[in-house]
């Protein structure tokens, strides 16, 4: 494995990354670390992705049969159905901040760690 | 180059008054800049990284300003406005799917993809699986979806930039598609996606700047009072609350109704599957920019969005109902009629000068998602088929980037010519349908590789040309072909299929024929690839 790791170059740049090979994914992919990375991303990723789809199936549904509840008016001219809708930006907003807190904080040091880990050759 | 450009636009709208002078040089200013950039960005671009990637050099920021470049095309600016400013609430429907879509991008495709792949969605179908099939799929439903999507832009450039300009004759239309197509074919050639990713970007902030100043101006004729302008829009509209609820459009009938849920599933599952939206996530550095430019986007998009509807009902306010319509009968020319009015009416430089700008606007916007497109469709073709395909991967990167550049020109000419034809169709409905053919043929094959074990060649093929037949075919014998007034083929026949949307059917069609491909498939999935991709898109390791 090793002989396919360059050597330095002489002006001191950083060595090219080890190119790791079939058999290193697939002890990669079995490890408890990675285990940890890909659970921490699709128990986060999978229900969120679930949980916003059928809240804007949901919104479609009521906007489609139930127009009466939906036409009505909170306060002045503006209805739940304009709430509603609103409420769909905001819930886009929320879960994008929601999602990138977490990859920042537990996902990218994972990933991280073992793309240096592998690239190193180690 | 410009002088030349000016003066065919001229011939073609001798009857130009004032504000249609302002328009064009406008158009011009815009045009020169972005040429000016292209040449620019053209001189850099050398290595097939520089070509299909832009270097991959672009800043989270960047790339999410030019995604939203990218994304916010005419049938966002003046098609969603101009159903608002028609239809009311139902016009806001579309986007709300736009926006939403974006979260299935950001959770589950654009950092994966950003790891895995090098410059087109291909190289990530195709890298569990035997490369020259699966890559004749993904190239095939790339360059169908992107044309989907130009035949809309382009069909609205001529219908637009026309009625702008004043240019009725069937000729002078022609001469305005044939425009925009050689312009874009310029853009792609010389510039490739770093020339498009900056047009992209200048696009993005003015479009912004444009539905900022109109929206400010409309608030302010109604003193901030968001209730005061609906209610307003609502009682000048003739149809009164019903304005502001659900159900004018979609709500006429069953298969309406059935038709909005159609449309909803295809849009919010659409995004993610789109190639030209897809390729802008390799022109950064690492998928942590991905996310960012992803972040941005939503950011920028949703804002877009939430002034479209202040746009909408502001035109709805502010104009005659019939006026709207006597001037596009889809509503497509809604948010500049408001901003002549606006500005002080037809009369006033106040209203000559808003007109331009959002007139220009509009153009920088079509041109922008042009390009787009098409370095999407010609590099799928280049690095998918050409490359991978026809010369088995022992294509030299010279090779790979003549065979994009000619490409490139070959998809101008034939948008051109099909533009052309689809001159008088809906733009926004036209959209519509290139999201419902990406999220069939193209999103069920990029989660399964990415997160199902199991998935094999066998049920990549089934799924990429299942939902592709599917979504196309049942378009063919839907009311959008033939059966309608407002159809292709007025007065042809063979609407078999009740819907304007296939998106019902064959999405589900292609999530389940990639499953069923799968499990009557003979051969065993590659594990060590399935390693590889797996490990490869949750950690970036050896990402390009």
């Amino acid at each position: 494995m090793a002989p396919d790791a360059s050597p330095p170059s002489k002006d001191g740049e950083a060595p090219a990354p080890h190119a790791p090979s079939t058999e290193e994914f697939l002890q990669e992919q079995a490890s408890p670390e990675f285990g940890e990375l890909r659970k921490a991303h699709r128990s986060f990723a999978f229900p969120l992705t679930v949980a916003f789809i059928v809240w804007y199936l949901a919104y479609v549904l009521l906007s489609n049969y139930a127009g009466g509840f939906m036409g009505t008016k909170l306060f002045g001219n503006i209805n739940v159905a304009l709430v509603l809708g609103l409420g769909q930006f905001l819930t886009t907003f929320l879960i994008a901040w929601f999602y990138s807190r977490h990859a920042n904080a537990k996902l990218d040091p994972k990933a991280e760690a073992i793309k240096s880990r592998l690239e190193a050759g180690a | 180059m410009s002088p030349a450009l000016n003066t065919t636009v001229l011939a073609a709208t001798s009857d130009a008054s004032e504000h249609r002078a302002l328009i064009i040089s406008l158009f011009a200013a815009f045009v020169i800049a972005t040429l000016f950039i292209t040449v620019w960005a053209g001189r850099q671009t050398k290595s097939a990284a520089d070509f299909y990637a832009g270097g991959r050099q672009f800043t989270g920021f960047q790339n999410g300003l030019a995604i939203s470049g990218d994304y916010m095309s005419a049938a966002s600016f003046l098609g969603i406005a101009g159903a608002i400013a028609l239809f009311g609430y139902d016009g806001f429907l579309y986007s709300i799917g736009f926006l939403v879509a974006w979260l299935v991008a950001l959770l589950l495709v654009a950092e994966p993809l950003r790891n895995s792949g090098r410059y087109t969605m291909g190289d990530v179908l195709a890298y569990r699986m035997r490369q020259r099939p699966v890559r004749t799929a993904a190239g095939t439903s790339t360059i169908v979806v992107s044309i989907f999507y130009l035949l809309a832009q382009m069909a609205g450039a001529g219908v637009l930039v026309s009625l702008l300009l004043g240019i009725t004759s069937d000729a002078g239309k022609i001469l305005i598609v044939a425009l925009v197509g050689v312009l874009m074919i310029v853009y792609v050639t010389i510039g490739g996606m770093k020339g498009t990713t900056w047009v992209q970007m200048v696009k993005a902030v003015l479009l912004i700047t444009g539905t900022i100043l109109i929206t400010f101006l409309i608030l302010l004729k109604f003193n901030f009072n968001v209730s005061d302008l609906l209610g307003t829009a609502a009682s000048n509209s003739g149809k009164g609350s019903a304005f502001l609820e659900p159900g004018l459009k979609y709500g006429v009938s069953d298969t309406s109704k059935l038709d909005f849920i159609s449309l909803g599933i295809a849009l919010v599952l659409g995004t993610a599957g789109l190639p030209h939206i897809l390729i802008r996530f390799y022109t950064v550095p690492t998928s942590k920019a991905a996310r960012k430019s992803v972040n941005w986007a939503i950011g920028i998009i949703g804002a877009f969005y939430l002034m479209t509807i202040v746009l909408g009902f502001g035109a709805a306010a502010l104009l005659k109902p019939g006026d709207i319509i006597a001037s596009n009968k889809a509503g497509n020319t809604a948010a500049p009629l408001a901003a002549l009015e606006i500005g002080g009416g037809g009369d006033s430089a106040g209203g000559a000068i808003l007109l331009a700008v959002i007139s220009a606007v509009a153009f920088a916007t079509i041109l922008a998602v042009v390009a787009g497109l098409t370095l999407a469709s010609s590099s799928s073709f280049a690095h998918d088929i050409y490359a991978n395909v026809i010369k088995k991967g022992k294509a030299t990167e010279k090779e790979e980037m003549r065979a994009a550049r000619w490409s490139t020109v070959f998809i101008g000419i034939v948008s051109i010519a099909l533009g052309a034809l689809a001159r008088d169709l809906n733009v926004a409905g036209l959209v519509a349908l290139a999201f419902a053919v990406a999220a069939s043929a193209n999103l069920p094959t990029i989660l399964y590789s990415l997160f199902w074990k199991r998935f094999t060649t066998q049920g990549a093929l089934w799924s990429i040309y299942g939902g592709l037949v599917a979504a196309v075919g049942l378009v063919l014998f839907s009311p959008v072909v033939s059966g309608k007034p407002t159809s292709m083929f007025p007065d042809a026949n063979f609407d078999f299929f009740p819907l304007e949307n296939p998106g019902l059917i064959s999405i589900p069609l292609g999530f389940l024929l990639g499953w069923l491909g799968t499990m009557l498939s003979k051969e065993e999935p590659d594990k060590g690839k399935y390693a590889e991709l797996e490990v490869r898109s949750l950690t970036g390791t050896g990402a390009h």
